[in-house]
């Protein structure tokens, strides 16, 4: 074959949605900027190092979750391993309302949905406000005295802003499924999204460090900040 | 002498100031946030110097 008769790669041309819908996903997010290797040398300070300890936090809250639906509430309560994970399940529960209250602080006050970030910071207030619902569904669900005051105490509260008709901590099946299925699926939801969108539009940086942030509509910039002035 | 695990299980001393009340160990776990917080803040990453490339960005 000569070289006057090779022919180009055609172009793709997505015609199926999966084909664009990938496509967009190539542009958007190649995979370097998904899983990156690198970071802005502002991120080298312990105030970012919460986002991901709340994650973590969440991984440890569904493994152990998990192990409590399958076993049930009569292991949970009486047997010491079934205790023990109930107290695993209970404590990343608190290090994970823990670290993202410290997390939503250091955002707030940095700003955080500077460059066109207003989506990320949406979806994390979103992600703490359903975590709140999943919290006193999960205190609800303990099937012991401390679930039946906490119960008995919130539906007043839920009953005077009209939530009650739907949602009712008292009524113990409606709280399983909305705390073992329908609050854990939403929050995984939202968290994958807040997570795609810091991917998307990167970490923000220190408000006096945005004089040096690239813009990402024209080529990057390179950065003038170093590790030693991160923090 | 009370142990730390009868404090814990007993019902909770509730602070008031007007309009605000506060029990005692919700006080704790929000002063310690904010003790966390600040100290995010304040104390230095640890690098070794050799994690930026070229671009300032870090390993």
């Amino acid at each position: 074959m000569t070289a006057d008769t090779q022919q180009p790669p055609a172009e793709f041309v997505p015609t199926t949605w999966t084909g664009k819908l990938r496509g967009v996903a190539e542009r958007k997010l190649p995979y370097d900027k998904a899983l990156p290797e690198t970071q802005p040398a502002y991120v080298a300070s312990w105030i970012y190092v919460f986002g991901v300890l709340t994650l973590v936090s969440l991984v440890v809250i569904v493994i152990t979750g998990a192990v409590l639906a399958f076993e049930g509430p009569m292991w949970y309560n009486s047997s010491s391993v079934g205790l023990f994970f109930n107290s695993l399940h209970f404590w990343s529960v608190q290090l994970f309302m823990f670290f993202m209250v410290i997390h939503l602080w250091g955002k707030f006050w940095m700003a955080a949905w500077r460059g066109k970030r207003a989506k990320t910071w949406i979806t994390g207030c979103l992600a703490f406000l359903v975590s709140i619902g999943a919290g006193l569904s999960g205190y609800a669900l303990q099937t012991n005295f401390e679930s039946q005051w906490i119960s008995f105490q919130s539906k007043d509260g839920l009953n005077a802003t009209g939530v009650g008709a739907w949602f009712s901590v008292t009524d113990i099946g409606q709280m399983l499924l909305v705390h073992a299925f329908l609050l854990p699926a939403v929050i995984a939801i939202i968290v994958i999204g807040h997570v795609v969108l810091v991917r998307l539009h990167g970490v923000v940086p220190p408000i006096d460090a945005a004089k040096v942030e690239p813009d990402p509509q024209v080529s990057p910039a390179p950065q003038e900040s170093t590790v030693g002035e991160a923090s | 002498m009370p142990s730390i695990l009868h404090m814990i299980a007993d019902a909770s001393t509730y602070l008031t100031w007007g309009w605000l009340s506060v029990s005692v160990p919700n006080l704790i776990v929000i002063l310690l946030m904010i003790l966390v917080f600040i100290l995010a803040i304040v104390i230095p990453f640890p690098h070794d110097g050799n994690d930026t490339d070229d671009q300032g960005s870090t390993k």
